[in-house]
């Protein structure tokens, strides 16, 4: 019994949100759970997708620099939280990736070309292969939250089983949307898989600036939804998750909030530079934990890094790289006329004419 | 036996605008209503009252309290099938909404070409006069008529409130139906009690006159006819009212006959002057049937303020006497 509010208050037990970062690959390649299998086989083949991404967004950094596409928001680092987390998918599951999620929607199906189209400027570069539920970035901040719950939510109606996932990063977790797309995720239990890379800056703002939160997964706490915490360079872990969560979506048992702890090597696109907000010298530490360098620690470990065929894998995906180049740069040129197109499936009275108005301008 | 004839009801707009989301609900398994307090309650103004009770919870959905949230989910139920009709609860309430409306509903069909769309409608009660509290009076239907991609509808009566809504709901782009909430219980109008259309883009001459042209809608119908009446009685001047009932896509053809015809054109809205509707509707005469006109255009419009509070809201809202005070003006000869 207490005798006073304030030794109440001062008795509170305060609730300890700890949310343990998961783990299944240590930085140093070791096991972290001696007890479970691991299975080599998949683990090459996410070895190789992680290969294809970093060199794909390499690649797509040269091709700006040379004035071959335009701003590019690369993502080299978070090649495990994407390639994880997009492999535990199925087809018919939805995907509502930013501008940063190229890995994910790679391992999903969309071509590099496509890719390659977005970032010079092409509106054709949204277009997902047909059968694929890929929306278009999302450029605004966590408004993809809720059109992931919604999308997934009419699953629910239609008595399917299949699930959205929604990509964004810790800046993300600030805006309004963000807390109504958990909140309205939670309130009609949709399977939704709200999936945050925390590369610990939203452009200059580090992490702490952004929040006093400890962890991003704690604010699942407040929806009575799951938060995980996983560590987002560890690719198998991510994965496990991801397929905890995914299942237990598909099953109706509600959405999940992983936090996938991550690190972006480089600026927030190629029209900014990192080292004026972050000292860059911490990307050195960072690359101890580098997603592919952990992988590639724990396959020699077990012994099965074959440098043969990585080397030759490594050809193959830049031959794969090369000729989407080819292809993107030879493609037809973009049609003007796409723009007044698609604005109604019927178009308008007054954009008829404007659409006539600009044909006269083009062809005079 | 079965009668021929069409059956037909006496309903307020409130009731027509029930009666036309009932019949859609029936007929379309993949149409829901989103909103708040649309359900247990019925709507603020009873617009969804009895829904929940036939319909069920999965297809009339009481919400969070979160406007953005309600039209971010039902983006994502519309790209996947759905048919989602999103009540705001008051036009006043919707900025909240704004990022997810002009960022994704408007958008996501020209950004993939096509591949996704969003097939939904937007309801909100607009405009003042009912004295509601501050900021639920709002008439921002120009905000909107700015976007690309986005319909707006507001209707002026029961029989055109229903067949908009059916169209919108059968549109397969984003709808904004407007509601003027002070028309809402106003008067009665005879509705079948059928299904019916009325076509999104036409508009709609309440009254004919060669003299003066009235460009109006919603709330502002019903001052707009008392002062062409009271034109015709004291002045024997014939005012051509001419309801627009759809802002987005304008009925440019109608609009020009009459203008055509008469030379004076009077616009009357209630939301504010500046880049108000009214502007727009001006810059299309201009560019189409400058030459037409005998005297400049003349505005009856909301002030550059804030809606008021309901103590001085008459103040604020066009009302008859300005409008005829306009027509006066329009009808003066240099």
């Amino acid at each position: 019994m207490t005798t006073s509010l304030s030794s109440y208050l001062d008795q509170l037990e305060r609730m300890d949100h700890d949310y343990p970062l998961l783990r299944m690959i240590q930085p140093d390649g070791s096991k972290a759970f001696t007890e479970e299998e691991y299975d080599v086989t998949l683990l090459l083949s996410f070895y190789k997708q992680m290969l294809r991404a970093r060199m794909f967004d390499r690649k797509a950094i040269n091709l700006q620099r040379q004035g071959r596409i335009g701003t590019y928001a690369p993502f080299e680092g978070q090649e495990a939280a994407q390639i994880g987390s997009a492999s535990a998918l199925q087809q018919g599951d939805w995907m509502f990736p930013t501008y940063r999620d190229h890995a994910a929607t790679m391992t999903y199906g969309h071509s590099l070309e496509t890719i390659f189209r977005y970032w010079k400027g092409r509106i054709d570069g949204c277009v997902p292969p047909a059968g694929l539920n890929i929306l278009p970035p999302s450029v605004p901040i966590a408004t993809q939250l809720l059109h992931a719950v919604g999308a997934s939510w009419a699953e629910r109606l239609k008595g399917q089983d299949r699930v959205a996932i929604a990509y964004f990063g810790d800046g993300a977790t600030s805006e309004g949307d963000f807390h109504e797309g958990l909140n309205f995720g939670s309130a009609f239990n949709t399977p939704t898989i709200f999936f945050c890379q925390n590369n610990h800056f939203a452009i200059s703002v580090p992490i702490h600036k952004q929040m006093k939160s400890r962890t991003i997964a704690q604010k699942a706490f407040a929806y009575d939804i799951e938060g995980i915490r996983v560590d987002g360079n560890d690719v198998l872990a991510v994965y496990k998750v991801m397929a905890y969560a995914v299942e237990k979506a598909r099953r109706g048992d509600g959405p999940t909030l992983i936090e996938a702890v991550t690190w972006r090597y480089g600026a927030h696109t190629t029209a900014d530079d990192p080292t004026k907000y972050r000292d860059q010298s911490i990307n050195e530490e960072r690359r101890d934990e580098d997603c592919l360098l952990r992988l590639e620690r724990f396959l020699r470990q077990e012994g099965v890094f074959d440098e043969q065929q990585i080397e030759d894998a490594t050809h193959e995906i830049a031959m794969e790289i090369d000729e989407a180049v080819e292809r993107f740069e030879r493609a037809e040129e973009p049609n003007p006329h796409d723009m007044f197109d698609h604005v109604f499936e019927d178009q308008t009275p007054s954009l008829r004419e404007q659409h006539q108005q600009f044909q006269k301008e083009v062809t005079s | 036996m079965t009668s021929s004839l069409q059956q037909t009801k006496e309903l307020t707009m409130v009731q027509a605008i029930t009666d036309g989301l009932k019949i859609m609900l029936e007929e379309d398994p993949t149409t829901m209503i989103l909103g708040e307090d649309i359900g247990v309650n019925g709507g603020v103004f009873r617009a969804t009252d009895g829904l929940l009770e036939q319909f069920g919870e999965h297809r009339v959905i009481d919400t969070p309290l979160a406007e953005s949230g309600i039209i971010g989910t039902s983006i994502g139920l519309a790209l996947n099938g759905f048919k989602p009709i999103a009540e705001m609860q008051f036009q006043g309430f919707i900025y909240p909404a704004f990022e997810q409306i002009v960022s994704h509903a408007i958008r996501i069909r020209t950004r993939t070409l096509g591949a996704f769309t969003v097939p939904m409608v937007i309801r909100a009660p607009y405009g003042a006069g009912i004295h509601a509290p501050e900021l639920h009076s709002d008439s921002m239907e120009a905000m909107f008529t700015h976007l690309p991609g986005l319909k707006v509808v507001i209707p002026s009566n029961a029989y055109d409130a229903k067949g908009l809504l059916i169209s919108a709901i059968e549109d397969p782009d984003p709808v904004l139906f407007m509601e003027p909430m002070r028309t809402y219980r106003s008067t009665r109008a005879t509705v079948p009690s059928e299904k019916y259309s009325v076509k999104i883009g036409e508009a709609s001459t309440l009254t004919t006159g060669e003299d003066v042209t009235i460009l109006a809608y919603g709330n502002m119908i019903s001052p707009a006819l008392a002062a062409a009446k009271q034109a015709k009685e004291n002045d024997n001047v014939n005012v051509e009212v001419v309801d627009l009932r759809t802002l987005y896509p304008l009925d440019e053809q109608t609009i020009l006959e009459s203008v055509e015809k008469t030379g004076r054109v009077v616009i009357v809205h209630e939301g504010h002057k500046t880049s108000g509707f009214g502007a727009e509707l001006i810059a299309f005469i201009n560019d189409k049937a400058l030459f037409s006109l005998r005297n400049p255009i003349v505005r009856v419009t909301g002030y550059d303020v804030h809606v008021p509070f309901f103590s001085i809201e008459e103040h604020y809202i066009p009302n008859a006497t300005r409008i005829y005070k306009a027509i006066e003006t329009v009808l003066h000869e240099e």
